[in-house]
């Protein structure tokens, strides 16, 4: 497999009343290519700064991202981002919300009208493609989101805690849609949670991160077949992981370092 | 809080919005018409009691016919209204493209907002006997005072418009490939329509607010000077007709601007 993102020591450092604070320090970390990370880690630990350095929104203090082997200089559209906001345009219906960044890549009408639809539809949002996100409710308009994100093709998708706002049910519910979509049309997915279950769920790897200064703990596999389904949420593997990603996050001895 | 609804139907959205709002606009508008009944009732009632030289509803109305029927009350109203038109166009063709500014530029927000903050707090009004010495007593000054109270109420709220878009709603307009100039069309533009609309409408209601004052000075025509002629003859009715007149105005050009903001920003998420 070959990478598809690349931390190279990436550092990320703030002022914080005038005093440097080391949001990331010296971070390394390769993706592969069609590969579903989750990065876990308290809150505090740098996990949605890496992400926006890698989107392109935040610029590292030190070292860098490449994305197919080219270092980030900015957002583009090779890089797609949901956030945990939704962050639709409410003014736009759910249609004209994927439709966007194609218009903006001046994609012929028709060929935008059967790409929205083909992404609305895989989604679930065909009964609502004209409904503006006013009239929706969490979960759909975080699937509107995901839409508009893989409407433009990128290569990788970006995702910061995109359920972090919903409900424990919808929650599950958007894991198991998020493990459809991804099936069927395969990015490499790098994905933010503080949700122990989500990570392991969802992921070939979970990165689990430390705070003061923000680094990379320990790499955990999870060598769970896919597809995903409540058999394998429930099987005493995914416990063994889940228990042992939940030490990794909740029982870290600062500045150690462990299998890194 | 957002709630799930019903799929829209393939064919009959329509009778769906029909049925519901009717069903709750028809009570209030009910009220709206006992309310101005009532409030008719009570002022006939005032006038008949004689509180000191009120003059009723039918005088008035008669009085409106008189000066409808010769003309003086659509030539008034026209006057008027072309002078607060003016001034409000001008005032908001400006105030958009410079709250803008404000809100784009960092440069642009420092350079102008001292002056606009300087000259909020200044009312219009002050600045008429400033604005008939420089401008003299022809339609300029009268237009100008008008202008600025319709600027600054509307240049505010752009600005704040701009710079209360949502960040993340720009990141994600970034990170689809918007550049610049297509984050500023299609994302701030829209989301800081509603914003504009707000000021337009204070503004209109301060122009309004200006037309009486700068007409009392020099004036020929409009609905302004007929009150002011009608003060000098203790002339109550037509004082009655002019405000009814200013008053009707004004609510239509405010149900106007409403029902285009209904229209351009029915989007929105209303608490």
């Amino acid at each position: 497999m070959t990478e598809k993102i690349s931390f190279r020591s990436t550092s990320r450092t703030f002022e914080v009343g005038g005093r440097p604070f080391h949001a990331l320090q010296n971070v390394d970390l390769d993706i592969a290519d069609c590969e579903f990370v989750t990065v876990v880690g308290p809150s505090g630990c740098g996990k949605s700064t890496l992400l926006n350095i890698a989107a392109g929104l935040v610029e590292p203090t030190g070292g860098e991202v490449l994305v197919d082997s080219r270092p980030v200089r900015g957002p583009g559209p090779e890089r797609g981002v949901i956030f945990q906001q939704y962050a639709l345009f409410p003014w736009l219906t759910v249609r004209q919300n994927v439709e966007f960044g194609l218009q903006i890549a001046k994609v012929g009408r028709a060929e935008r009208r059967r790409r929205a639809q083909h992404f609305i539809d895989l989604v679930g949002l065909t009964d609502f493609a004209d409904a503006l996100p006013r009239m929706l409710s969490g979960g759909m308009r975080q699937r509107c989101a995901i839409a508009r994100a893989y409407a433009v093709d990128p290569g990788v998708l970006l995702m910061d805690e995109p359920f972090g706002a919903l409900d424990a049910l919808t929650r599950v519910q958007m894991q198991d849609q998020l493990l459809a979509t991804w099936g069927s049309e395969r990015r490499t997915v790098m994905f933010i949670t503080h949700d122990v279950d989500e990570a392991v769920y969802l992921a070939n790897r979970v990165v689990v991160m430390a705070a003061r200064p923000g680094r990379v703990h320990e790499v955990i596999d999870v060598d769970l077949p896919y597809p995903r389904t409540e058999a394998v949420r429930l099987s005493p593997e995914f416990s063994r992981i889940r228990n042992r990603v939940w030490r990794a996050v909740y029982h870290q001895t600062p500045q150690e370092g462990a299998s890194q | 809080m957002p709630i799930d609804v019903q799929p829209p139907r393939i064919r009959g959205p329509e009778t769906t919005r029909a049925a519901s709002p009717p069903r709750r606009a028809i009570p209030l508008l009910a009220w709206n018409v006992i309310a101005v009944v009532l409030g008719i009732g009570i002022w006939t009632v005032l006038a008949r009691v004689g509180v000191s030289g009120l003059p009723g509803p039918q005088a008035v109305a008669v009085r409106a016919g008189e000066l409808a029927m010769d003309g003086t009350l659509l030539d008034d109203s026209i006057a008027s209204l072309r002078r607060v038109l003016i001034g409000f166009a001008l005032g908001t063709a400006l105030a958009i493209p410079v709250g803008f500014l404000m809100g784009w530029y960092q440069t642009a927000r420092g350079l102008i907002e001292p002056y606009v903050q300087f000259f909020r707090t200044i009312p219009p009004l002050a600045v008429i006997p400033l604005a008939i010495l420089l401008m003299g007593i022809g339609e300029t000054p009268k237009i100008f005072v008008i202008f600025l109270a319709a600027f600054l109420s509307c240049v505010v709220s752009t600005f704040q418009g701009v710079v209360s878009v949502d960040r993340t709603m720009i990141n994600a307009a970034r990170v689809l490939g918007a550049n610049d100039a297509v984050v500023f069309r299609r994302v701030i533009v829209p989301a800081s329509t509603p914003f504009i609309l707000v000021g337009m409408r204070v503004g209109l209601g301060a122009a309004w607010a200006t037309l009486v004052a700068a007409e009392l000075i020099a004036a020929q025509e409009g609905l302004g000077y007929r009150m002011q002629q009608a003060q000098i003859y203790y002339d109550l009715p037509s004082i009655f007709v002019g405000l009814i007149t200013i008053g009707v105005l004004g609510l239509i050009m405010d149900r106007l601007l409403l029902t285009t903001e209904k229209r351009l920003t029915g989007w929105q998420e209303r608490r």
